[in-house]
């Protein structure tokens, strides 16, 4: 028999109380035992951030923690991201400038960019694509991806 | 894919880790950041019996400055060393590369010590070591032991941590925040891990001759490796003309292995870049 844990940890506001194999990566757990499946399974080594969700404040990929690490953690996946405020404005500027178009990178590209947008990040392309390297997009070759992160830096997207 | 099973142990204290690797049978695997680790277990590459998770293990956190250096907690990650002014400081080879070590999500999780037990051959945090002359602190139930960089990395994932040994601490020598730095690599995409990558000190002010020069390189070989050749070649010499064209035609002496990205000879030509560009910035 597989080992199991119990954990509780507070996910997207909610607390959260599950037994859990110990070998299960975080990303599976939310998408396959919570059923929030807006972070995407990729390459599950870390490399194409298609995983990317908010740990306690800061980015981390799904698929390179386990969920057992997560017990006692606060974790905001894309399905608890605000309506308004920033998250809300880059939601808005990543549709005004068709930043997304199969969209499988978009939950982890949010992620990234909203640490970015939120640390003080500049409107700055090279700087902004620098913090952007770990997400993988096969759709848009990011020109479009870093316009939206700009206009919310610099005020033009409103949620 | 998904790791294979193990049993996994969260001890509360450090004297509770060390128990736990003396006592127990098996391939147990301590779990710091998890970043290269748990990639390893995902492939299957690595399938530890147990992870020993030290994330409680407070003992293994924090840097603290002595008139002998810094030594930095094994449980320190990344982004915690891009932030602390004791470690831009003490030890700007690291400030300096820090932002080419993998990407951001990664660096908010990876760990110093981490990336040192694991000895990754394409990981910069060894080649960095080696080049300041930095030690490495293993604790044990048998008591403390302090390595020199030099003698700790000693083949593919392999090191001279025993397995009842943790890493606790990397310790950086004080003229570290004194001497000159340089660090360049070349990698596909950003953040990546590079192709091949150099990590160099120097004593010396700016635009004088190099003087003891330490200079390492990653993603060569089996592991990161001293490039004593170059070093000999610029030492107490300006890092120009026929000195540097010396030292980049050492490197040939290096073991070098080809990888997916490039075979040895494209590799051997990468490491005479990256020199070059490292030192053209000192």
């Amino acid at each position: 028999m597989p080992e199991t844990r119990d954990i509780t940890l507070t996910v997207n506001g909610e607390t959260v109380t599950a037994t859990v194999p110990v070998r299960l990566n975080l990303v599976d757990f939310l998408r396959n035992s919570l059923g929030l499946t807006g972070s995407h399974v990729g390459c599950e080594h870390g490399v194409c951030g298609a995983c990317t969700l908010d740990v306690d404040g800061a980015t981390t990929r799904g698929c390179l923690m386990l969920a057992v690490q997560a017990d006692g953690c606060t974790i905001t996946t894309v399905e608890g991201l605000p309506a308004h405020g920033m998250a809300g404005a880059l939601r808005a500027a990543f549709t005004e400038r068709n930043a997304l178009q199969c969209g499988f990178c978009t939950p982890g590209m949010l992620a990234s960019a909203l640490e970015y947008i939120g640390a003080g990040g500049a409107a700055d392309r090279t700087a902004i694509r620098e913090h952007l390297s770990g997400n993988y997009c096969r759709c848009t070759g990011y020109q479009s991806i870093v316009d939206a992160v700009c206009d919310v830096i610099e005020g033009r997207a409103r949620a | 894919m998904k790791a294979a099973d193990f049993a996994y142990r969260r001890p509360a204290d450090l004297a509770g880790a060390l128990a736990i690797l003396s006592a127990e049978e098996g391939d147990i695997a301590p779990l710091a950041g998890g970043q290269s680790l748990m990639p390893m277990m995902n492939f299957r590459i690595a399938q530890p019996t147990m992870l020993l998770d030290l994330a409680d293990v407070a003992e293994l956190r924090g840097v603290t400055a002595g008139p002998d250096g810094l030594r930095i907690g094994a449980m320190t990650r990344y982004v915690q060393l891009a932030a602390d002014p004791l470690v831009t400081q003490g030890a700007p080879l690291i400030g300096l590369a820090l932002p080419h070590i993998a990407h951001a999500a990664i660096r908010n999780r990876g760990t110093i010590g981490g990336s040192v037990a694991l000895a990754d051959p394409a990981a910069e945090m060894p080649a960095l070591l080696l080049a300041m002359a930095a030690r490495i602190e293993l604790v044990s139930l048998s008591g403390r032991r302090v390595v020199a960089a030099d003698d700790f990395f000693l083949g593919l994932y392999e090191t001279a941590r025993a397995p009842d040994e943790l890493v606790a601490a990397i310790h950086i020598p004080a003229d570290a925040s004194r001497r000159r730095v340089g660090f360049y690599e070349l990698a596909r995409r950003h953040g990546d891990y590079a192709m091949a990558g150099v990590a160099l000190t120097a004593g010396g002010a700016t635009g004088q001759p190099l003087a003891s020069p330490r200079i390492a390189f990653f993603g060569l070989s089996d592991r990161a490796v001293r490039a004593t050749g170059a070093e000999a070649a610029l030492k107490d010499a300006q890092p120009a003309g026929d000195t540097l064209g010396a030292a980049v035609d050492s490197l040939s002496a290096l073991p070098i292995n080809g990888d997916l990205h490039a075979p040895p000879d494209v590799k051997l030509k990468l490491a005479g870049v990256v020199l070059r560009r490292a030192l053209a910035g000192m």
